[in-house]
């Protein structure tokens, strides 16, 4: 059940053009949209067990012989991140069926959407680290996908691939580090090794196997300095960004350091990396937030703000921090996800994303602006608002930290009151004020694109004003799974007069003071923007990928000269000495030299083939050589035959067959037979001829008596037809035994197909522009 | 490509149904005597092929009906999915499955996701090749 709700994402993105093309843009993706709130319902009905303390597993074998399970855990932390995922995902779909009404791929879009859904799903809930690696990566090229949809444009591509290379290599990092994990605890489920928290931690590697699954996390959950791609992958249409950034993609990162807290947290070393790397993003997010114009970016750096913020409340660990994360998570996906959707909706309404070019759109559009101003009002953190809430149980936790509370809580403040500035930024300056003309002539969103912002400011209220609510459902339960142990919880909306409360409204008055004096601020700040952008870490990046595309160059110059016979000559010498060195140092030359029982048409055979060889390299005629190739081919076939295996002589047949009509092809535009080479290289080829088919006769010949390991033959000859149900051991192989190496191979086979047909098109397409070659 | 000979186009016509069919037998043999997807995909692009020579690229795409690359794509669809039917069934991925039923006429067909598995093959193997016989003759047109 768990892992159909798991990928029936994918099942439903693969039929999703059609459902668009027979319903219709609009209710075809209500139509998808019934899935999401499907599994939302699904999921909702596990929280009054969750939240009671109960935890679920279920488990698929995947390939149990590789400890390969498709296994997946239930506990307040991957619940509340379902739950997110399938409710907000609900909205996205039906508000991208009118943001992007009558775009010719909007079922291509849906196929993207629904599978990142449904790989961020298995990220959430999987139990086995291979599971959930697999899926992560899964994230990070469906959401390509969905960035680089406007792939027409070459921004939306390089912004695309950008956001891959840097959560593709987190990801190998993370791989290394979790199966670090599974050799030191012996088990590959995250549930088992979170259980027996001492062992990690008193481990050698402890710090090692820490470094490497926080670069998997900090690259997915965009932590300075590896922060940059989450504001480029704004090229995404806005349906994307509002969902990869408020509650899904780049909260993976997020996801796994506290899945991993019970386990690797708790530690100097993990507090101080996290709570400074988180800090630090945390305040430079929100930092270069206010010096934007674009909205869409606005909110991205807030997103990074976001992200530091629940990185450094993990980092610091203590019961109340980890409560504050329960809570901001929940708080953030609401109104970032609400926010981001309003955004769409000025965009799509109004025609413009630069916020210095709208003022007073309240007017046109009144639904859209009281939503925006409930979301913003969380945003900035002002009561009654769920993200009042956080924003209390932030500073206290900062307050409270065991190390560096006094740093912390500096840049918590100070992130506090640039984020009421970028609140007023993002709601109070497009929709309050003098009205000022848009592109477009603004009018209300429909139902479609305002049921989403809407719903999720309700709940952003309604959490407020009844924190006891998400207390008992997800927040204690969240809490508790990050801490490895029950948490006590208890949510007051008012905490008294405190130092919290008076550095919260000091942030506010800051922060309202920067909003005011936006524009000056802005080109304060000018000097800062270029510099980052000449010397920050995103030149970097795009240097170092100059250096690879340079180094890639070099060595295909090096390597790839373009001369078949160069080609061969390195593959075969390379097999010849590396086989020859093995039978020298490892094994005693036995040669099995007795050829009783040969039989005499066995020898014709064999003397055929070596004729029509000799003749092949004689020959001066094009035909000739390959008519005495087709011998040399069906010669070897007969071999097949002879020593009873027809599918193998089958196949070389019909491959021989094939390639002499592939050669009659492409004999038309060969040049007249030339005699190109020397004699010397003659005798070079003889020489390497000879030397590959003595060494392989060795080999061969050998090979009889040497036995290494037991034969696995006998058990594909004795279970062929008792468990395969078939009696052609070969073809049993090929398609059950070992069905997932043929996969493999059809998948290489594909992409030979598609490599030619790449190659071919491309050439003629050059030459038609009148191109080099 | 000029057209080829009458006796090459008589012939190929002649011949494309037949060894359609041949492949057919041959892929749905395979389990048990020697065949399978591999080899019936081979001799199905060898009937086309043939075509290729006899007629030319226009037409052979017209009794192609679908694009080799689009097979190619549906046959590797339906391997990968041939293996997730035992993992919805609760066994490890690639599991077998299998329900045999009786045709009139034909005899018992081993209806199973081997048997699915063996299609999707067939299908990337024709794919395949098609899709570099085509790429080939239209160059050379």
């Amino acid at each position: 059940m768990m892992l159909a709700a798991v990928i029936s994402g994918f099942l439903v993105g693969g039929v999703a053009p059609w459902v668009i093309r027979y319903l219709g843009d609009s209710r075809g993706s209500l139509a998808l949209a019934a899935l999401p709130a499907l599994l939302f319902v699904y999921f909702a009905s596990f929280v009054s067990s969750v939240a009671g303390g109960e935890t679920a597993r279920m488990v698929t074998p995947w390939a149990p012989g590789l400890d390969l399970m498709l296994s997946f855990y239930v506990d307040g932390l991957s619940l509340s991140f379902a739950l997110l995922i399938s409710g907000i995902g609900t909205f996205i779909v039906i508000y991208a069926g009118s943001y992007l009404h009558d775009h010719p791929q909007l079922g291509r879009f849906y196929i993207y959407l629904l599978g990142f859904m449904a790989s961020m799903l298995g990220l959430v809930l999987a139990d086995n680290i291979i599971t959930l690696f697999v899926f992560w990566e899964l994230t990070s090229l469906t959401s390509f996908l969905l960035i680089g949809f406007n792939h027409e444009q070459e921004k939306s591509r390089k912004l695309a691939v950008q956001a891959m290379l840097v959560t593709v290599a987190g990801g190998l990092a993370m791989l290394a580090g979790l199966i670090m994990m599974a050799v030191v605890t012996g088990t590959f489920e995250l549930s088992e090794m979170m259980a027996e928290p001492d062992v990690l931690k008193a481990h050698a590697h402890y710090t090692i196997i820490t470094i490497l699954i926080l670069v998997g996390a900090f690259s997915k959950s965009a932590q300075a300095p590896l922060h940059f791609w989450l504001p480029n992958a704004m090229e995404a249409p806005t349906p994307v960004s509002a969902y990869l950034h408020s509650s899904t993609m780049v909260k993976a990162g997020v996801y796994l350091m506290a899945r991993m807290h019970p386990g690797l947290g708790g530690t100097d070393f993990w507090i101080i990396t996290l709570s400074l790397f988180g800090g630090v993003t945390m305040f430079l997010g929100v930092f270069l937030a206010i010096q934007q114009t674009e909205i869409k970016k606005v909110l991205a750096y807030s997103t990074v703000m976001a992200l530091g913020t629940l990185t450094m409340l993990i980092g610091i660990g203590t019961d109340g921090a980890l409560i504050a994360a329960s809570v901001f998570l929940l708080a953030h996906a609401f109104y970032k996800a609400a926010l981001f959707l309003i955004a769409g909706i000025i965009d799509h309404e109004a025609g413009t994303k630069d916020i210095t070019k709208m003022g007073g759109l309240r007017h046109s559009m009144p639904i859209t602006a009281a939503a925006a101003t409930v979301a913003g009002f969380s945003l900035a953190g002002i009561p009654p608002f769920f993200g009042f809430l956080a924003k209390e149980m932030l500073l206290e936790a900062t307050l409270d930290a065991d190390l560096l509370a006094l740093v912390l809580t500096l840049l918590a403040v100070g992130a506090g009151a640039l984020v009421v500035a970028v609140a007023g930024i993002v709601v109070i300056r497009p929709f309050y004020g003098a009205k000022v003309e848009t592109p477009k002539k603004p009018h209300e969103a429909p139902m479609a694109m305002l049921v989403g912002p809407l719903v999720l400011g309700l709940f952003g209220i309604g959490f407020g004003l009844m924190p006891g609510l998400a207390e008992r459902t997800l927040v204690g339960a969240t809490a508790a799974a990050m801490a490895g142990e029950p948490v006590d919880v208890t949510l007051y909306l008012w905490h008294g007069f405190n130092l919290a409360l008076l550095l919260s409204v000091i942030a506010v008055a800051a922060g309202i003071f920067l909003f005011l004096n936006w524009n000056r601020v802005r080109a304060r700040l000018e000097g800062v923007k270029a510099f980052s952008e000449s010397y920050g870490p995103e030149a970097g990046y795009w240097r170092g990928l100059d250096l690879l595309n340079w180094v890639a160059f070099w060595q295909t110059r090096i390597l790839q000269n373009g001369y078949m016979r160069y080609y061969l000559i390195t593959i075969v010498m390379t097999m010849v000495v590396l086989t020859l060195y093995a039978m020298v140092t490892r094994a005693t030359p036995q040669l099995a030299t007795t050829l009783t029982g040969v039989q005499i048409y066995e020898l014709a055979i064999a003397l055929i083939i070596v004729l029509a060889a000799v003749f092949l390299g004689w020959t001066h005629s094009r035909l000739a050589a390959v008519a005495s190739l087709g011998i040399v081919g069906f010669g070897v076939a007969l071999v097949y035959v002879l020593f009873s295996a027809p599918d193998l002589g089958i196949t070389q047949v019909l491959v021989e067959t094939l390639t002499v009509l592939l050669l009659v092809l492409v004999l038309f535009r060969l040049p007249e037979f030339l005699d190109l080479s020397s004699n010397a290289v003659r005798l070079r080829d003889l020489g390497i001829g000879l030397l590959v088919g003595g060494t392989m006769t060795l080999l061969l010949l050998m090979i009889g008596d040497v036995q290494y390991f037991e034969p696995i033959s006998w058990y594909f000859v004795e279970n062929s037809y008792p468990i395969a149900q078939g009696r052609n051991i070969v073809n049993v192989i090929l398609v059950d035994f070992r069905a997932l190496d043929t996969l493999g191979e059809i998948y290489v086979l594909a992409l030979a197909g598609i490599g030619v047909y790449a190659m071919i098109k491309l050439r003629s397409e050059d030459q038609s522009k009148g191109g080099p070659r | 490509m000029m057209e080829g000979s009458l006796i090459l186009r008589t012939a190929a016509r002649f011949l494309m149904p037949l060894l359609l069919t041949f492949s057919i037998f041959m892929l749905l043999r395979g389990h048990d005597q020697p065949g399978g997807g591999f080899i019936a995909g081979l001799i199905a692009a060898m009937a086309f092929a043939l075509y290729v020579f006899a007629f030319d690229v226009p037409t052979t795409r017209r009794i192609l009906r679908v694009d080799p690359r689009g097979m190619l794509g549906w046959g590797l669809l339906i391997a990968a999915l041939s293996g997730v039917i035992s993992a919805m069934l609760g066994q490890p991925f690639f599991t077998s499955q299998w329900w045999p039923i009786q045709l009139p006429v034909l005899g018992e067909l081993k209806l199973s996701t081997p048997l699915f598995f063996d299609i999707g093959v067939y299908l990337v193997v024709l794919g395949t090749v098609m899709t570099i016989v085509l790429t080939l003759a239209e160059a050379e047109e």
